[in-house]
């Protein structure tokens, strides 16, 4: 039953996937001013570039703070509206929800431009703040399902239980379902964190003057003096995703041994 | 008889979900200390009337009372009854001495006033020394303890118990009836279990309420349920029972002249026959024990009737025969214990029936 | 309905609570999303006037869009491009999606795909720009061809032509296509082909007339997941195309900022939401019978 062909073809397309990726490692410590082959020694001259770099450093800064609080906010929303929908029915439901997640299957760009075009009239001036508003719109689609999912696998029983014997609602909800959502919480505010730390777009249109990371970046790719501290810039940036996520799947699966529940196989 | 004082009482409690009329008018008392069960099909409405003393589910009109107060305003975190839930709902999180000791937070008690409870619990439901586990490695007996110990612990009126035994398996289920009576004989509080399981019901309880359709058809306990049925449907539920084609007349006097297929004419009082006068088409209901075998010599007590035997079902203890008595086209199963001197007969055997006029129920 | 005072008040107190419980996420959704997408709405149908949007109704905007040559022209390849994107990776995504549900072993089905959504929590804007080096002029393809002896002078076939759009963004794509299939695989029965092999079936017709009908709602979705934002995608023409193979989101954002013709900008958003909806629609309704029987 085991076609060797198939895992070939499986580990092919992997290396496929990766090999880009691989390339940041690989021209990052490169000695070479071109991304081109042959490679020409091994260098760490491109790390302390990017390291020197303060313009640099602002930008990811505010990248962290604006993920730092589209994360929070994003959760907070997706927890309000996960716990409505998994627990209560109530008029126009399908269609709160479906406006909620709606930005999943909207283009990007259409999505920021018709937040520029209200925020312009309104005149409301671009900076972080717009950004983070654009940020949220477009993480909450994911703590929602992600936060959904993890009330959804909650038993209901247990909520009647805590009732059963004596408490209220609230310190229901603090004492049982919070810590038996809490995996599904980290997963979000991880995911909504790398969401818009990697954002483009929204950062690009909806930002001001300050710069944020992803705009940096692109703004540097002009310069093809610039691009192996780039490289490095992204080797960096992509250590980073991999430990956030290797992190969230490592709570998630802590999560699903200290409550005995069965693993599925990942966020989805 | 010393009658017990009302615990729980249902006052033409009617429920709708919508349109559908799941409780069509309830009405009942629960005695103090003794151990009730709600026993029917799956749909009849016996967990919702059991989550309406629980305080989950509202009723539409009518009244709950427990313990004399109308529980219409007292929310489930405020009413002196605890459940214990078919999932059993163990908080998987916690520590089985956390699960049992969780609705004692509010109680302010010292620490080791607290942890002498739990102990006392556990020991009660023989789970001594399992504080420390973690909830979700128990097993599915063990989880069921601990979540009867976190109820009793909080030492309620009525302990309520919905399907506990149905996701055991079969040892566990028989084992835990038995513990189900000591515990509920040792606590001495008013137990009311949710069941489709009629042996169970029958083996627990000191009374039963038969369910169907959101209706209760019968309240009896376990003996009356068995020998006087009140309806063809509570006698199909609980138990087997055979039916024969039967003609009835009222007697001056009371009571009726029923002639029944296959085994003949006989009078039979007023209570063994529920559900009123008939013509023709009543049918006459008799459980597969009060109808014996006559072997080769032996003498009937009362009556008897000739027939054959067409399908025999070995069990160990029991013999069950299908025996095709004459003019019936129906067998009718009969049971005999195997004892010493009585051997298995074989298919085709004719033989005789010894039967009773008070063996019988007559059925509209 | 037949339910009395009590009934009406508890289910008046349940949409009351969820309606709350939900209200913070809706209204942020109503302000943020809703609104604006209306005002774009509006727009569409009215004037620009020197930066200005005047409100003039007309159907000006959406005439010259849908007969004007560029536009045209700029719609039919983000059209294109979006489809060969979707058939390219969709087709290459279902035998690893295959793979990883019937091949893997449980207990390391989470690692693989672990392992295939890595890449793609990975910076779009770094992996986009990867694209470009590699396949540049002087970039990594070449320049390792050449290096190698197997070519004398590079390559022009690579870079600025919508083929370098394809790859880029399906490589993008990539794990957003295997996901909904991976699902819909792993949902199947597997005592269902069992019973086929039973009955006499071969393998490949198992996966003929069981398999692939079955994960067909994974593979509808995988197709909506990856067309939808890959028409609209902004940053792969940007730099792979170098400005001179615009898609219809550069050309939203030439109208919008550069020219600051909001209103014909907003035809053309519109247009795009438009193309969208109606391939959507003619999919779904061509697969419905495949979706029937989903929840």
């Amino acid at each position: 039953m085991k076609t060797p062909g198939l895992k070939i073809y499986a580990v092919i397309y992997l290396i496929f996937l990766y090999a880009p990726i691989i390339l940041l490692p690989l021209f990052a410590f490169n000695n070479s001013k071109v991304i081109a082959f042959p490679l020409s020694g091994f260098t760490t001259a491109w790390f302390g570039e990017m390291w020197a770099d303060t313009q640099l450093f602002r930008a990811f800064r505010n990248s962290v703070t604006i993920a730092l609080s589209s994360a929070v906010i994003a959760t907070c929303l997706g927890i309000f509206a996960a716990r409505a929908s998994t627990r209560f029915r109530f008029p126009g439901k399908a269609g709160l929800l479906g406006l909620i997640m709606l930005p999943l299957v909207l283009p990007e760009m259409i999505v920021s431009m018709s937040l520029l075009v209200i925020l312009l009239a309104i005149g409301v001036p671009l900076s972080i703040f717009t950004i983070i508003l654009g940020h949220v719109l477009i993480c909450t689609p994911f703590a929602v399902a992600i936060l959904s999912s993890a009330f959804q696998s909650l038993d209901r029983s247990l909520e009647e239980a805590a009732y059963d014997l004596g408490e209220t609602p609230f310190s229901t909800f603090r004492l049982i379902v919070l810590p038996l959502v809490m995996p599904g919480i980290i997963s979000s505010l991880l995911i909504c964190f790398t969401i818009s730390l990697d954002e483009f777009i929204i950062a690009y249109f909806l930002g001001g003057n300050e710069t944020v990371l992803s705009v940096y970046i692109y703004g540097q790719f002009r310069f093809p003096a610039k691009v192996p501290a780039i490289m490095a810039l992204g080797t960096v940036l992509v250590c980073i995703s991999i430990i956030l996520l290797s992190t969230a799947e490592f709570f998630r699966r802590r999560g699903i041994a200290k409550t005995g529940a069965k693993d599925t196989g990942g966020f989805l | 008889m010393s009658e017990k004082p009302t615990m729980i009482e249902f006052r033409d409690v009617q429920k709708y979900y919508g349109d559908y009329h799941a409780l069509r008018g309830i009405n009942a008392s629960i005695r103090a200390g003794e151990f009730f069960s709600l026993l029917g099909p799956s749909g009849c409405g016996k967990t919702t009337l059991l989550r309406t003393i629980a305080g989950f589910e509202e009723i539409s009109s009518g009244a709950v009372l427990i313990d004399g107060k109308d529980a219409a305003h007292i929310p489930p975190n405020k009413r002196p009854t605890n459940m214990v839930f078919q999932s059993y709902a163990i908080f998987p999180h916690l520590t089985v001495e956390e699960n049992v000791g969780f609705g004692l937070r509010r109680a302010n008690l010292s620490k080791d006033e607290l942890a002498r409870r739990v102990g006392e619990a556990l020991e009660m439901v023989g789970l001594k020394g399992f504080g420390k586990r973690a909830a979700h490695a128990l097993s599915g007996g063990q989880r069921q303890r601990v979540a009867l110990a976190r109820a009793l612990i909080l030492k309620p009126k009525v302990l309520l118990l919905d399907e506990p035994l149905s996701a055991l398996d079969k040892k566990m289920r028989e084992q835990m009836q038995v513990e189900l009576i000591r515990l509920q004989r040792q606590v001495g509080i008013t137990f009311i279990l949710v069941t489709h399981d009629q042996e169970e019901a029958l083996v627990m309880s000191d009374r039963i309420a038969v369910m169907f359709e959101g209706q209760i058809a019968q309240l009896d306990d376990p003996e009356t349920l068995y020998r006087r049925p009140k309806s063809r449907q509570v006698a199909d539920f609980i138990g087997t029972m055979n039916f024969l084609p039967a003609e009835a007349k009222e007697i001056a006097g009371g009571g009726f002249e029923v002639a029944v297929a296959g085994l003949g004419t006989c009078a039979i009082p007023a209570d063994q026959a529920p559900g009123g006068p008939t013509g023709k088409g009543a049918s006459v209901g008799f459980r597969p024990e009060t109808l014996t075998i006559l072997y080769e010599g032996q003498q009937a007590t009362d009556r008897e009737t000739p027939g054959t035997v067409v399908e025999v079902v070995y069990y160990g203890d029991m013999t069950y025969y299908d025996v095709k008595l004459d003019g019936v086209a129906e067998p009718v199963r009969l049971s005999m214990r195997n004892v010493p001197g009585r051997p298995v007969l074989d298919i085709g055997t004719r033989t005789r029936v010894a039967w009773s006029p008070s063996a019988l129920v007559l059925f509209r | 309905m037949s339910s009395g005072g009590l009934l009406s008040r508890i289910g008046r107190s349940e949409a009351a609570s969820g309606l709350a419980l939900i209200s913070p996420t809706a209204i942020y959704a109503i302000l943020l999303l809703a609104a604006p997408l209306v005002t774009v709405l509006l727009y569409s149908v009215m004037t620009d006037d020197a930066g200005k949007v005047l409100p003039i109704f007309t159907f000006q905007n959406y005439i010259e869009i849908w007969t004007g040559r560029i536009y045209r022209a700029i719609m039919l390849r983000s059209l294109g491009v979006s489809m060969a994107v979707t058939a390219v990776t969709v087709l290459l995504a279902y035998p690893v999606a295959y793979f990883v549900s019937f091949h893997v072993h449980p207990s390391k089905k989470s690692l693989w795909l672990f392992l295939i959504t890595i890449p793609f929590w990975t910076s779009y804007l770094i992996r986009v720009f990867l694209w470009k080096v590699i396949l540049g002029y002087n970039g990594v393809i070449n320049s390792g061809l050449m290096s190698m002896g197997l070519i004398d002078e590079p390559l022009t076939s690579l870079n600025y032509n919508v083929q370098a759009f394809v790859i880029t963004l399906a490589h993008a794509y990539a794990p957003f296509a295997i996901l909904p299939i991976y699902v819909a695989l792993e949902k199947i029965d597997r005592s269902l082909l069992e019973a086929g092999q039973d009955l006499g079936e071969s393998k490949l017709m198992t996966f003929w007339r069981v398999t692939l009908p079955l994960s067909m709602p994974g593979v509808i979705a995988a197709i909506l997941i990856v067309f939808i934002p890959t028409i609209g995608d902004y940053v792969t023409p940007d730099l792979i195309g170098g400005g001179k193979l615009p898609m219809i989101a550069n050309m939203i954002e030439v109208k919008m900022l550069k020219q600051n013709e909001k209103a014909i900008g907003s035809a053309i958003a519109v247009s795009a939401m438009l193309i969208v909806g109606i391939v959507t629609l003619i999919f779904l309704l061509l697969n419905r019978r495949f979706l029937r029987g989903q929840k």
